[in-house]
């Protein structure tokens, strides 16, 4: 008791600098600090960055060529979404299947591909995938598994990726309240009319702002698919920064452009993601006034 | 009609070491309405939930329009007889589960066109003429979400019968509403029975519409039908004490 008043009394016996400096901080809107916060981050690195002879000359060069990698991405990662949803759509089905074939391998799928690396995953489809299809098969069916680097990413990714919205899209179809089943039931639906007139419409409403996380996520890791090696035509914005910078010996450079490029391209998607996420949860009152 | 609508025999069900159905015959003829009543774990619903298999029951048989189930594993034959038997029984429940995604006119369209394969457009006057039925035509375009319990609850009715079945099964069908709303559900079923002649079986606390609406009123009691009757012989003169314990309770 006696240690809180001495306390409360410390502020009375401040000098009046101190407190009109507390005065004129609370004025100020906390996004207003915020975003005061952020400019002396910039700047901070900014100044770095320029201590540390910036090519700025050297960056306005060579951005167009790391910018128009994103092309790559963009069609890398659509791609993938696309292959991803369908095996997470397959995967979720699996996952509450009491048919043990659907349910073993659905699981063993979501276990093994959420449960290794991604990196280690790429090669397993770039280099390790070729040799037991050697090993197992003759020609000319070996060679339908050699793949090149951009084919062996992308499928890897979504193979991956596939596996955790399988979790997502399990959780979906599993959020429907029961009574839509025993309604679909009792009309004497079919097990493929109820999941795709009655359950996977409902659930899509719900797997759709987790599955935008996940392609912006997804969007981010296409980079690794440079690693298992490329051509120019597909150079990703982090490949191409990281073949030009060695280059001049500008990797601070070409990285911090890359580093931007995927900076902005998440930023864009993050921003229909919240649109998209906002119009969802208006739900069916929005639709149904249109309607009406 | 010389035979019955609805058959049961020998019904059995068990929710784990509990016995919740100990043997339910029970034989409903053509236009008869069948009230079921009792206390709450009584068996009453799962005994309603049996008849189109929405539960699995252990031991029994049922059989509706001749389509005849009988309890065993879930093999793909008997699969396809139990989805024959759904599209002869229309369910109504509590909650009223209407497909959020769709319009009030879809959902009643809905069992017809996909489930029966039957044309868009004969299908849609008949789902309009039901509509206009249980007063719901003006809503045909709007969302369930939008609607009052009991409108949702006349619109799950309309799309019941949209199948055309040859019964209806009612699951507690106003236990979900306001005591403002239950009136107008009970309307539109009692409606059913006076000039649809509906084949009906109804669970239901509603003593006043068994009452009324009743040929036959069947008081189940810890998983046996431990009386039945007509409402006046129920209501007049019940035989069993547990009977008029429950009556004189709800009444």
């Amino acid at each position: 008791m006696p240690d809180s008043s001495t306390r409360e009394a410390v502020p009375h016996q401040r000098h009046g600098l101190a407190q009109s400096i507390e005065a004129a901080s609370l004025a100020i809107p906390f996004r207003v600090k915020v975003a005061a916060v952020w400019a002396v981050i910039f700047a901070l690195l900014a100044f770095a960055f320029f201590r540390s002879g910036f090519d700025i000359q050297w960056m306005i060069d060579k951005t167009p060529a790391i910018v128009r990698g994103v092309w790559v991405t963009i069609l890398f990662s659509v791609i993938a979404i696309t292959a991803a949803t369908f095996l997470a759509l397959l995967g979720a089905l699996g996952r509450i299947s009491k048919n043990p074939i659907a349910y073993g391998i659905s699981g063993f799928y979501t276990s093994f591909f959420r449960g290794t690396p991604l990196i280690v995953q790429l090669f397993l489809w770039y280099l390790a995938l070729p040799q037991l299809a050697i090993g197992l098969l003759p020609e000319p069916y070996a060679s339908w598994f050699i793949w090149p680097a951009q084919v062996a990413g992308v499928v890897g990714i979504a193979f991956n990726y596939g596996a955790y919205m399988t979790e997502i899209f399990r959780s979906g179809i599993e959020a429907v309240p029961h009574g839509q089943t025993e309604a679909a039931d009792a009309l004497g639906m079919s097990y493929g009319q109820r999941m795709r007139r009655v359950i996977l419409p409902q659930a899509a409403r719900i797997v759709i702002p987790p599955t935008g996380n996940e392609f912006i996520a997804m969007i981010k890791d296409t980079a690794l698919i440079g690693l298992l090696g490329t051509t120019i035509l597909w150079a990703d914005p982090f490949r191409v920064a990281q073949l030009t910078g060695k280059a001049d010996f500008r990797n601070l450079e070409a990285l911090i452009i890359a580093a931007i490029v995927y900076w902005g391209l998440t930023a864009i998607f993050s921003f229909f993601q919240r649109k998209l996420e906002a119009r969802m949860s208006k739900g069916y009152v929005r639709t149904a006034v249109k309607a009406g | 009609m010389t035979s019955p609508v609805v058959r049961v025999s020998g019904l059995h069900k068990s929710f784990g070491d509990l016995e919740v159905l100990k043997g339910i015959d029970m034989d409903i003829n053509s236009g008869e309405v069948v009230v079921v009543f009792g206390r709450s774990g009584s068996g009453k619903s799962t005994f309603l939930r049996c008849i189109n298999f929405l539960e699995e029951p252990d031991q029994g048989t049922v059989e509706v329009a001749g389509i005849s189930v009988a309890a065993g594993l879930p093999t793909r034959h008997r699969r396809k007889e139990i989805r024959r038997l759904r599209t002869r029984c229309g369910m109504v429940f509590q909650q009223f589960n209407l497909f959020p995604q769709m319009t009030v006119l879809d959902n009643v369209m809905e069992g017809p066109l996909r489930v029966k394969g039957e044309s868009a457009a004969e299908v849609r006057d008949l789902s309009m003429q039901l509509l206009a039925d249980v007063g719901m035509a003006d809503k045909a375009d709007q969302h369930p979400i939008r609607l009052s319990g009991g409108q949702q609850q006349r619109v799950a009715i309309a799309r019941a019968l949209a199948m055309r079945p040859d019964v209806m099964l009612f699951d507690e069908p106003t236990s979900a509403l306001d005591p403002e709303l239950i009136h107008e559900v009970l309307a539109v079923m009692k409606r059913l029975a006076d000039t649809h002649s509906t084949t009906m079986v109804v669970v239901t606390h509603e003593m006043g519409f068994a009452r009324e609406v009743a040929n036959r009123m069947c008081f189940f009691h810890e998983g046996v039908i431990l009386e039945q009757g007509t409402p006046e012989q129920m209501f007049g003169s019940p035989q069993r004490a547990e009977t008029k314990k429950f009556l004189d309770a709800v009444i």
